[in-house]
C-alpha cells in the first residue's frame, strides 16, 4: 500500500513545486513585477547600490572640507594587508598650544583592499566609511592608489573623538 | 507536390534525386533554427522562472543572441584531447544529430508537411531516436576522459531503462489508436483527442510519457549524463567549437521531437477540436508547432523546478514505478478499448 502511497505523494509534491515556479514565471511573463536584476548600463543614472555594499573605504568630508581622521593610525595596524598607509605630521595647535598629529595623506591602495572592513571597524573616529562606488576599472594599476583626504582639507576643530 | 513542379522541366529520375536534396536542405535549415530558438526559449523561460529576464540585447527580446553564440562556436578553435580515439571522437556528434534530424523528418507538421510519412512510424521514431545512445556512448568513451566515459556509461544506462517505458506508452496509445502510422494517427482524433477519448490510461501514459521523455532527451532533472556539478560537461566535455554545437543543438531537437510525439500521440497533432480550422493547409502546421512548444515549455518547468535524481533514484523510478504502471496501463487501456469504453 505504501507503494500507491509514494506514487501519490510524489505527484503532490511535484504539482506543489510547479505551482510555486509557475506563478513566478506567469507573475514575471506578465507584470515583470518580481524581476529582482536590474538592467545595468540602461539604468546607470537612477542606479542606487543598497546600504551594506562595499564599492570601496573612503572618508567623509564635510561641507568645510573638513574630516575627521586625527592620523591615529589604528586603522593601518587594523589593515590584514598593508592596504592603508598614514602620513602625518607633529604640529602645535595654534589654540592650545599643544603639540599633535596632523593628517598629511590617508594612502589607500584599492587594488589590496579585499573589502574586509577591518579599518572601518578599528577606526574610533568614524572618519572612514564604505563608499558605493564600483567602477573601478582602469588601464594603470597606478590610478587604484588613492588619496582618501581631499587636498587642502583639515581635522575637524569641533570633532569630538568618542571612546572605543 | 514539389516533385511534380519538378517534372515539368527535368526527367523524372533527376527531379526524383532534386526534390531529396531540396527537402533535405530545408529539413538541414528548420533543425538549425529550431535549434537556436528552441536555447534562446529555454534560457528566457529560465530567465523568468528564477526572477531574471534573460537574454533581451541582441534583437527584439534578444532574438538573436542564440544567433551570436553560434556564430562564435562556429569561429572557435576545435581542440581535443592527446590519445583520444580520433575517428570515432570525431564522427559521434553526427550520429546525434543525423539521429535527430531522420526524427524530425517523419515528425506530421500537418496533412501536407511530412516528409516521410511511412507505414511505421512510431516504430520507426523510436527506433531512430535510440541510436542517438550510440553516439553518445561514442563520444565519452572516444574522448580518453574518464568523467566523459562515466557520462556515457549513464547515458547508455538511462536511455536503454526510459526507452522501455517510452515503448510501452506507445504501445498503450497504438492499442487506442490501432495504427502505428503517425498521419493516420492525428486522422484517429478527429473526433477528440486521444488524452480525451483515452480518458484515464491515456492521462496516466501521458505522465509517464512525459517522465520518461525528459529522460530520454538528458534534461534536468535526469541529466545525469552530463552533469554539471560532478561530470564537468559529461560526454561532451572533450568537445570545442562545432563539435559541441552539435551536441548542443540536437539536445534541443531532441526535445521537440519527443513534444512533438507527446502532441501527436495525445493533443491531436494538427488538429484542434472540434474541427475548428481543420484542413486548411498552413494553420495545421502553426497549430502543431504551437502545441509542441506548449509541451516543451512544459518541459522546462520541469527542469527549473525539480532537483536532480541520484543514478539509483533514477533506475528506481523507472524499474519500480514507470515500467510497472506503465504495463498495468497497456491491459487497462487494452481492456477499455475492447469494451469500449473510450469516447
Ligand atoms: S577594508 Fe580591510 S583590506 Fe581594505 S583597507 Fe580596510 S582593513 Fe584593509
Ligand atoms: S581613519 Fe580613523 S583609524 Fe585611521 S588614522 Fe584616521 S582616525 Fe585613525
Amino acid at each position: 500500500m505504501s507503494y500507491f502511497k509514494d506514487i501519490f505523494n510524489a505527484v503532490k509534491t511535484l504539482l506543489t513545486g510547479m505551482k510555486i515556479t509557475g506563478r513566478y514565471f506567469f507573475v514575471n511573463l506578465f507584470t515583470r513585477r518580481d524581476v529582482i536584476t536590474v538592467q545595468y548600463p540602461d539604468n546607470i543614472d537612477t542606479l542606487k547600490m543598497h546600504d551594506r555594499f562595499r564599492g570601496e573605504v573612503i572618508m567623509g568630508h564635510d561641507e568645510n572640507n573638513m574630516h575627521q581622521c586625527d592620523a591615529c593610525t589604528i586603522c593601518e595596524n587594523a589593515c590584514p594587508n598593508g592596504t592603508i598607509e598614514i602620513i602625518w605630521d607633529k604640529e602645535k595647535n595654534p589654540e592650545t598650544g599643544k603639540t599633535q598629529k596632523v593628517l598629511l595623506n590617508h594612502i589607500y591602495h584599492l587594488e589590496m583592499c579585499t573589502m574586509c572592513g577591518e579599518c572601518i571597524e578599528a577606526c574610533p573616529s568614524d572618519a572612514i566609511e564604505w563608499g558605493q562606488n564600483f567602477h573601478h576599472v582602469t588601464r594603470d594599476r597606478s590610478n587604484l592608489t588613492k588619496s582618501l583626504n581631499r587636498p587642502e582639507s583639515i581635522l575637524n576643530p569641533n570633532f569630538v573623538k568618542s571612546k572605543k | 507536390m514539389i516533385l511534380e513542379l519538378l517534372n515539368q522541366f527535368m526527367p523524372a529520375e533527376v527531379a526524383f534525386y532534386v526534390e531529396l536534396v531540396i527537402i533535405a536542405v530545408v529539413y538541414l535549415g528548420v533543425f538549425a533554427l529550431l535549434g537556436l530558438f528552441l536555447v534562446w526559449m529555454e534560457r528566457r523561460v529560465a530567465g523568468f522562472f528564477q526572477l531574471r529576464l534573460g537574454p533581451n540585447r541582441r534583437g527584439p527580446s534578444g532574438l538573436f543572441q542564440t544567433v551570436a553564440d553560434a556564430l562564435k562556436l562556429v569561429s572557435k578553435e576545435l581542440t581535443a584531447t592527446e590519445g583520444r580515439d580520433k575517428f570515432l571522437h570525431g564522427i559521434a556528434p553526427y550520429f546525434v544529430i543525423v539521429a535527430a534530424l531522420m526524427a524530425l523528418s517523419l515528425i506530421p507538421f500537418s496533412a501536407e508537411l511530412q516528409a516521410f510519412d511511412i507505414n511505421l512510424g512510431v516504430f520507426f521514431v523510436t527506433a531512430v531516436t535510440s541510436i542517438e545512445v550510440v553516439g553518445i556512448f561514442l563520444a565519452g568513451w572516444a574522448s580518453n576522459n574518464k568523467y566523459s566515459l562515466i557520462g556515457g556509461m549513464r547515458s547508455g544506462i538511462q536511455m536503454i531503462s526510459y526507452e522501455l517505458s517510452i515503448g510501452m506508452t506507445i504501445v498503450t496509445m497504438t492499442v487506442l489508436a490501432g495504427t502505428i502510422q503517425l498521419s493516420e494517427i492525428v486522422e484517429m482524433q478527429r473526433g477528440g483527442w486521444f488524452i480525451w477519448t483515452g480518458h484515464i490510461p491515456a492521462f496516466i501514459g501521458f505522465m509517464v510519457f512525459m517522465i520518461a521523455g525528459t529522460a530520454e532527451s538528458n534534461r534536468t532533472p535526469f541529466d545525469l549524463v552530463e552533469a554539471e556539478s560532478e561530470l564537468g560537461a559529461g560526454f561532451h566535455s572533450e568537445y570545442s567549437g562545432m563539435g559541441f554545437a552539435y551536441f548542443f543543438l540536437a539536445e534541443f531537437v531532441n526535445m521537440f521531437i519527443i513534444s512533438a510525439m507527446a502532441v501527436t500521440l495525445f493533443f491531436g497533432g494538427w488538429l484542434l477540436p472540434f474541427e475548428i480550422g481543420a484542413d486548411i493547409p498552413f494553420v495545421g502546421a502553426i497549430i502543431f508547432v504551437v502545441k509542441t512548444l506548449s509541451v516543451v515549455f512544459l518541459m522546462m518547468w520541469f527542469r527549473w523546478t525539480f532537483p536532480r535524481l541520484r543514478i539509483d533514484q533514477l533506475l528506481t523510478l523507472e524499474w519500480k514505478y514507470l515500467i510497472p504502471i506503465s504495463m498495468v496501463n497497456i491491459v487497462v487501456m487494452a481492456i477499455l478499448v475492447w469494451l469500449g469504453l473510450t469516447f
